[in-house]
């Protein structure tokens, strides 16, 4: 048994370093002196200095954090709505409406992707930020739902009877006691939306126009035509803008489940 | 609850029954949103399905089963295989790797259990174009590995690994394996540990454990891990594209071909809609199997 332990701790300790390694080791060449060898040369900020003078990719940086803003706020709000509201369904019909709002989040992206672009050229919406954002609240409306809900079930009924029992309309229950007792959900549910709106590349490739190219985009274009330091450096700063985002949604939902 | 929910004097409360204390048509707005954003563009799709083609791209509205006829021709048929293979594999890979790394943390410290559960959702969040990118920095003919193998002097010249089908595995396997683990990692903790101890006092092998003891009773989380897996790697897009040959092609990239670069948007929209259904059979069948556990849990 002792030694069955070990093994299964050498094995996932494997696990672990295959998955963490490869990022690990591209962020660690971000830093490599040398444009065309894989060996290391020396220590150096220079392609970091190099995308800074890129203006083309700070034009991406900001569209990217647009459309995620926005998007976010429509599926955040969108979402809460759809959170509160299929509480009070019969469970049946709640059933099937969770499942068609839940729905995008199994559908191939590429398939989303595809069919969004097909509906905006055929009611001739000219492709560009607008419909990338359209698309991203899309995808985004699923995932504020499934956070919200998770914490909506766990919040304590009583606190609501108590402020109807003292008189309290649905509005002001929701005001003064549901949302601030949900407030780090929905807060956590936000940067989730905002860092997966910030990272996608496929509905965003089938939905972009000329002019709204996104921070991905721009990554996928320089991948496309080959590996250079440039986009080890740009890797790694998008790796722990993602890293800082998740750890703060996650401190958000940690606080929400401590609270009750 | 339903004391309150059932007075109706109450000023703004609507007076019908269910458990939360909210108006129904607040989810109004959102699945507004969801059908005219997705349903709608789903329906377009499997309309312009069955259209044809016009002669300089763009759409015909004269209506008939010429597309999914097309989709007959053996070139099709092997992007549809290729790619099942791949997913098939990629899951079975997962399921090999993901499985003693789920079944540890279930059973580690609890302290340690936060840790390592954090450790293999960081991954998800991080940007996927970074993580596939990452591989082609470390595979290609003048990458890290190839320098390594090189310095080592285990080959002479480099190894081609990018730009194949064992690449496009790689990358699949290390794109998904965290969906494998969190579900198996969940069934492995409900399992009673007393129930193995029992197998080990019966002088089971560690095989026969594993195979009659710890599989059966972590079922549900291997089917649900197979198809959160499965599913993503059947449509995929990106990985195939950045790391597979002149001659990788998966669905993902058959669609993205036929509208963007072909542009036979009615054929593209008969493969959307053939990998649809091809996704949402192995969901149906998911959830068949699912509801089978139950019942054999029920009967005693």
């Amino acid at each position: 048994m002792i030694r069955r332990r070990a093994w299964l701790r050498r094995a996932s300790v494997g696990s672990l370093v295959f998955l963490y390694l490869p990022v690990a080791v591209l962020i660690a060449f971000s830093f490599n002196a040398s444009r065309l060898s894989a060996s290391w040369q020396g220590f150096t900020l220079k392609w970091y200095g190099v995308l800074v003078g890129d203006r083309a990719l700070l034009g991406a940086t900001w569209n990217s954090l647009f459309i995620a803003l926005v998007s976010t706020a429509i599926a955040t709000g969108l979402g809460l709505g759809v959170a509160l509201g299929i509480e009070r369904l019969p469970l049946r019909r709640q059933q099937v409406v969770e499942g068609a709002i839940l729905l995008p989040l199994v559908i191939p992206e590429v398939m989303m992707g595809v069919a969004l672009m097909l509906l905006f050229v055929m009611v001739k919406w000219p492709l560009g930020l607008w419909t990338i954002i359209l698309g991203h609240a899309t995808f985004n409306i699923p995932v504020v739902v499934v956070i919200i809900r998770a914490r909506l079930r766990k919040l304590d009924q009583r606190l609501e009877e108590a402020a109807y029992d003292l008189g309290a309309t649905v509005w002001q229950a929701l005001q003064r006691v549901t949302l601030p007792l949900l407030r780090p959900a929905i807060l956590g549910a936000a940067l989730m939306a905002f860092t997966i709106s910030f990272d996608d590349f496929i509905v965003t490739f089938f939905t972009a126009g000329p002019g709204s190219t996104t921070l991905p985009l721009k990554v996928y274009s320089m991948i496309k035509s080959g590996v250079s330091p440039e986009i080890n450096a740009l890797s790694a700063i998008l790796v722990l803008l993602s890293m800082g985002l998740i750890a703060l949604a996650l401190g958000m939902q940690r606080e929400a489940a401590t609270r009750n | 609850m339903n004391s309150v929910t059932s007075v109706p004097s109450l000023e703004g409360r609507a007076s019908d029954g269910g458990a939360g204390g909210y108006p129904a048509w607040l989810l109004g707005p959102g699945l507004a949103w969801t059908t005219l954003f997705f349903f709608l563009p789903l329906a377009l799709v499997l309309v312009i399905s069955f259209a044809a083609r016009g002669t300089y791209g763009g759409v015909v509205w004269r209506f008939g089963l010429m597309n999914y006829l097309d989709l007959l021709h053996p070139l099709y048929f092997r992007i549809f295989g290729q790619s099942m293979l791949f997913a098939g594999l990629t899951t079975a890979v997962c399921l090999v790797l993901g499985f003693p790394l789920a079944y540890y943390m279930a059973r580690t410290s609890p302290k340690w259990q936060g840790i390592w559960l954090l450790l293999v959702m960081i991954p998800f969040w991080t940007n996927f174009l970074v993580r596939t990118y990452a591989w082609m920095f470390i595979l290609r003919a003048e990458g890290l590995l190839n320098t390594l193998l090189m310095q080592a002097g285990v080959v002479e010249t480099p190894v081609e690994i990018l730009y194949s089908n064992t690449a496009v595995i790689i990358g699949l396997v290390y794109g998904y394996l965290p969906f494998m683990v969190l579900p198996l990692f969940v069934a492995v903790e409900r399992l009673d540990p007393r129930l193995i101890d029992a197998a080990w006092d019966l002088y089971a092998s560690p095989w026969s454990v594993f195979r009659r003891v710890i599989l059966p009773l972590t079922k549900p989380g291997v089917i649900a891990g197979c198809i959160l897996v499965l599913i993503p790697t059947l449509g995929a897009f990106i990985t195939p594209d950045l790391l597979g040959g002149a001659r990788t092609m998966m669905i993902g990239n058959l669609i993205q071909h036929e509208y963007l670069v072909v542009r036979d948007w009615p054929l593209g929209s008969a493969i959307s809609f053939v990998l649809m259904l091809v996704v949402v059979g192995a969901m149906a069948a998911f959830f068949r199997a699912e509801r089978r556990l139950r019942q054999n849990e029920v009967r005693p």
